[in-house]
């Protein structure tokens, strides 16, 4: 498991997401300035939408859990740990930090 | 693994042969009862996956993939200390030592067995039958092997014409191959199904291009002339096909009982008493291998229930029992509704039968009733499964039947309703047979304090099967809800305690600029997907600033937030204005240039404009700079907002028109264009009282007449039609204007989130004559203000596209990704009449299998 640098923060859009590139994969990352963790990656790909479009959907915070709207069906995701609300669905989710105006992402290798 | 048979912990050893649905479900209700703390478990499965969900098998081949059918990913056993092996076949039982046997040698010792072993697909032995390229659809394997051979062939068939049958074939052809089915018996699904019931349904799936071969006997499967293989009929003829599915039918695997000397059945099946367990009292069987009164449940709830009651006499109580099931189905097969309750075909005593057929739209409907009458027997549906629901309630509850009974299996005529009201189910009436949920069971959740579909899902799992109880459950909520005398909360969500209108009203009394003031002075939390845009609505109404601006950027749905509506695959389409209709050649040559530069599919609306589709988000500033340098503006199609002013040629051209209607349409369609509102909103000017224009269906029409314009207000197409009402006669250019204005306003203030001007007019207490009062007699003396701030959207309107593209910081969002230049490898096109479109699932396995 290692760091990755990301982007700049000043890359992000606040309170909504956007899309990146990791390994090969796409992680949509959202900046989330009032949760602790501030920052939040889970994968893009919609398990039930079946497109990449997680990063475009609404940021929304529900029962105290941050979560995103997917902009296909609406179902949510849970940023912390990927699990769909209605569904039974999971997405990929790695570790997020902020320092000094970047975003990194830990992913193995 | 390292078992051995003296290994032994303080806990009696519980072991459950086959981890299937059944299994599965087992082990969930074990842990729900808190049966780990009572017994050490382990699970033996022979797939090399955990538990999927075979019911929905068939969407592998649609896009799910395992983890998506998988019931679990172990995370539930490991927390509750289940030991699990996949890949692991029990070979052998010894109950005189309690011992078993895996293949791998191992063996282990068990106080209490639980045989969830499932059945196997039967495989007539008809000579050729083990030839290459034939198979069975049991399991996700199965299914690996059938879709890679059918990357290299084109024509497949079915043997079997039963429910699964269909459900294959179905799936041949989605992998598109020229399907047929073969089957032995007179019809096709012949358990099910009736003679004529099988007919209908054999034409419509004939209908589908399937070939269909009913009364036909196979004889042997050679080697083909111009396929992989030929099947010789018993009639003589033959048919040659590259590819062979069998199922004909499933056998209860009951190996295990064989080999260890439990009683078995005539033909198969592990016996077993009410409570589930064998003739051994220390060995269960439940699921599709186990055989209760001598009879075989091909489904997956009966096993469920078996599973429950094995866990409940494990646990030491007698208080559930397994005493049959209903074995009533409904299905989707080819498109074709299939439903089929109790004795379909009329076997019962006396019984009599009420029959419907209609040849146009090919349905078909029988119900079998009681020799008196009263009581609904069986049921077959085909062609329309619409009355289902009814029909099983009456069945499984033994409601009495209306005096005119086949008035259930008739077409509606006009308005009256037909089916059986929530409140005349009896507190026993099975609402969910999946999981087994009775009305009782849901009104007992929402006592408990549930006031929601979703919550009482949570609570009883119902409708979290097969889906086809969704459309009841939600009736049954509500209605309990209602008669708990619960107001549904007007608040629009947990962020909000206030409804749409009062926060429209906040916005604008108290100068509110921005989501997080208003969350800040009246909400809690930080907003969802339900107040933001809502909220980003309401200000973009009052204030009509650039919605993509920094504060309010987050507030917007995907459509609004990238100005484009998205598609399936997460492509946009891009609508620019063409107010009326009208558009100049050299407007319709750029609008044809710019589709061919970015090979986007292309189409005239119903909405008289051109959508260009197929664009990736990154493209979208490029396209719309071309445009907008050609006069274009956004056309809006992805807002709350006004759509089209559709419009005919009126006085102008047409020899009829009265007035000229295409001026009017346009100057009405930029009049209203930036308009945010609490829903889309659709205009309609027609020039003479032909209405080719269909104005009465819009939220506004306009027609021309001698005297003026008759406007009218609140029409609908859309899901549920509704006629325009007359609003105001003969009205002069401006006067039209002035009351437009002011029934938007005032819908704009006063509706709730995503509610058309049609139904804010029906619930809207006294109505027309009320809306009259607002607007025409100023009644609440709101016009000035209500025009006012009308014209304050119309002079501050921008097109969103043209502003986007001055704003640096605006454009980056529209990047795929961050960080990297590349587009999105899942958005993948194919031609289909000289277009392209998005690929299918299975295409786009077909196209990245051919170049990977
Ligand atoms: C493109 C178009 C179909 C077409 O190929 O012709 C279309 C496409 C969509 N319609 Fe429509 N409707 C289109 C004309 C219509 C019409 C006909 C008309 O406007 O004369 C109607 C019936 C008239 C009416 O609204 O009263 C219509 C009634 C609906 C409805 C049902 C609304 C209702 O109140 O019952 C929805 C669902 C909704 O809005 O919640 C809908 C929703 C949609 C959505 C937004 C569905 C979605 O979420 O993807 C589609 C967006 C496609 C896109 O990306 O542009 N569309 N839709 C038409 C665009 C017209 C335009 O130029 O803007
Ligand atoms: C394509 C398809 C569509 C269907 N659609 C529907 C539907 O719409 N509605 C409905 O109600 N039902 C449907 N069914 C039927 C439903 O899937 C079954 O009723 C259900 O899966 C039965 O569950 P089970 O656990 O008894 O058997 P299974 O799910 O077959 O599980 C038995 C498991 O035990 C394993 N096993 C067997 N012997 C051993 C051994 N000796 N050692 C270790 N493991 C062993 C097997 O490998 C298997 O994994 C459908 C089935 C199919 C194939
Ligand atoms: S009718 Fe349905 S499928 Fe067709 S465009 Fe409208 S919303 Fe889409
Ligand atoms: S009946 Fe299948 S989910 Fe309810």
């Amino acid at each position: 498991m290692q760091w990755h640098l990301i982007c700049k923060q000043s890359d992000l859009v606040i309170d909504a997401g956007v899309a990146a590139m990791v390994n090969g994969q796409q992680v949509a990352l959202f900046y989330v300035p009032e949760a602790s963790e501030q920052v939040f990656a889970i994968g893009n790909w919609d398990p039930i939408g079946k497109a990449n479009v997680l990063s475009r959907g609404l940021v929304t915070h529900l029962n105290g859990q941050w979560s995103v709207a997917s902009p296909l069906y609406k179902q949510h995701y849970d940023l912390a740990n990927g699990c769909c609300v209605e569904q039974e669905a999971k997405v990929p989710v790695w570790p997020t930090k902020l320092v000094d105006g970047k975003v990194y992402i830990r992913q193995s290798n | 693994m390292i078992l051995t048979a003296s290994e032994k912990t303080a806990k009696s050893h519980l072991v459950v042969v086959g981890n299937g649905m059944v299994g599965h479900h087992f082990v969930e209700q074990l842990i729900a009862q808190k049966g780990h703390e009572a017994y050490q478990i382990t699970v033996f499965g022979e797939e090399p996956h955990l538990a999927y969900d075979r019911v929905h098998l068939s969407e592998y081949f649609t896009g799910k993939e395992a983890a998506d059918l998988a019931m679990t990913d172990g995370t539930l056993y490991d927390q509750h200390g289940v030991r699990y092996f996949t890949n692991q076949q029990v070979i052998e039982i010894n109950r005189e030592d309690k011992i078993l046997r895996l293949k791998g040698g191992e063996s282990l010792s068990y106080d209490k067995l639980v045989l969830a072993t499932g059945s196997y697909p039967f495989v007539p032995p008809i000579p050729g039958h083990q030839r290459d390229n034939t198979f069975v659809y049991r399991t996700l394997e199965d299914l690996d092997a059938i879709r890679d051979c059918a990357k290299k062939v084109t024509r497949g068939t079915v043997v079997g014409g039963g429910l699964l049958g269909l459900e294959a074939a179905n799936a041949l052809k989605n992998l598109g191959l020229e399907t047929s089915v073969v089957e032995f018996a007179p019809r096709l699904m012949p358990v099910q199904l009736d003679e004529k019931g099988g007919d209908v349904l054999k034409g419509m799936i004939e209908g589908l291009d399937v070939k269909v071969y009913t009364n036909t006997a196979t004889q042997d499967i050679v080697d083909g002339d111009d396929a992989f293989h030929r099947m010789n009929f018993a009639d003589g003829t033959h048919l040659e096909t590259d590819l062979i599915l069998f199922s004909a039918g499933i056998r209860p695997q009951d190996a295990l009982a064989t080999q260890s000397g439990l009683t078995v059945g005539e033909r198969g099946g592990i016996a077993i008493n009410n409570f589930c367990q064998t003739s051994d009292e220390n060995i269960y069987a439940i699921g599709e291998c186990a055989l209760w009164n001598n009879r075989i449940f091909g489904l997956v709830a009966p096993g469920y229930t078996m599973a429950k009651t094995a866990v409940g006499h494990l646990l030491g109580s007698s208080d559930f029992t397994f005493t049959g099931a209903d074995m009533s189905t409904k299905l989707k097969l080819l498109g074709c509704d299939v439903g089929s309750v109790g004795d379909a075909h009329g076997q019962s005593q006396g019984c009599k039968v009420f029959v419907y057929q209609d040849e146009i739209s090919q349905s078909y409907r029988k119900m079998v009733v009681s020799e008196d009458g009263k009581k609904l027997l069986g049921a077959v549906l085909v062609g329309d499964n619409s009355y289902y629901d009814t029909l099983l309630q009456y069945f499984l509850n033994a409601i009495d039947l209306p005096e005119q009974p086949q008035s259930l299996i008739l077409p509606a005529m006009g308005d009256a309703p037909v089916g059986l009201g929530v409140d005349a189910l009896p507190a026993s009436a099975s609402i969910c047979s999946c999981h087994n949920v009775s009305k009782q069971d849901i009104n007992q959740a929402v006592s408990n304090g549930a006031v929601s579909v979703a919550e009482v899902k949570g609570l009883t799992k119902a409708g979290t099967g097969c889906g086809g109880c969704a459309a009841l459950l939600k009736k049954v909520v509500d209605n309990e809800l209602l008669s708990l005398g619960v107001e549904v909360s007007t608040d629009i969500c947990e962020h909000f305690a206030y409804t749409r209108q009062d926060l429209f009203n906040l916005v604008k009394v108290e100068n509110i600029k921005s989501f997080k003031a208003l969350l800040a002075k009246h909400g809690k939390g930080h907003g969802c997907e339900i107040c933001k845009p809502a909220v980003g609505s309401i200000l973009a109404s009052v204030w009509n600033e650039y919605v993509l601006k920094k504060e309010h950027i987050s507030l917007q749905d995907t459509n609004d937030r990238f100005l484009a509506n998205m598609q399936k695959d997460g492509t946009y389409s891009i609508v620019p204005r063409i107010p009326g209709g009208e558009i100049t050649p050299d407007k319709l040559i750029v609008l044809g240039e710019v589709a061919k530069q970015y090979e986007l599919y292309t189409k005239v609306t119903g909405g008289q404009r051109i959508d260009l589709f197929g664009a990736t988000l990154s493209q979208l500033p490029a396209i719309w700079k071309q445009l907008i340098e050609a006069g274009f503006e956004t056309g809006q199609a992805y807002g709350k907002s006004l759509r089209t002013v559709k419009s005919c040629v009126g006085s102008t051209w047409c020899r009829y028109g009265v007035n000229d209607s295409m001026t009017m349409a346009i100057d009405l369609e930029n009049r209203y264009k930036g308009l945010r509102s609490p829903h889309k909103i659709k205009f309609a000017v027609s020039g003479c009282t032909r209405e080719c224009a269909e104005a009465q269906s819009k939220d506004i029409g306009v027609i021309a007449t001698e005297g003026g314009w008759n406007l009218y207000v609140c029409g609908n197409g859309g899901m549920k039609p509704r006629h325009g009402d007359l609003f105001a006669t003969d009205l002069d250019d401006a006067t039209l204007v002035k009351y437009i204005d002011r029934v938007l306003m005032f819908y704009t203030k006063t509706a709730d989130r995503l509610q058309r001007t049609s139904v804010w007019m029906d619930g809207l207490e006294g109505g027309l004559d009320y809306l009259k009062a607002v607007v025409i007699e100023d009644k609440l003396g709101l016009c000035d203000e209500l025009e006012a701030q009308m014209q304050r959207v119309v002079d501050t309107f921008q097109c969103e596209w043209k502003t986007t593209l001055e704003d640096e910081e605006a454009l980056k969002t529209f990047r795929q990704f961050v960080n990297y230049e590349g587009e999105d490898s899942n958005v993948v096109f194919v031609q289909e009449r000289d277009q392209v479109r998005p690929a299918t699932d299975a295409e786009k396995q077909q196209l990245i299998a051919k170049v990977g």
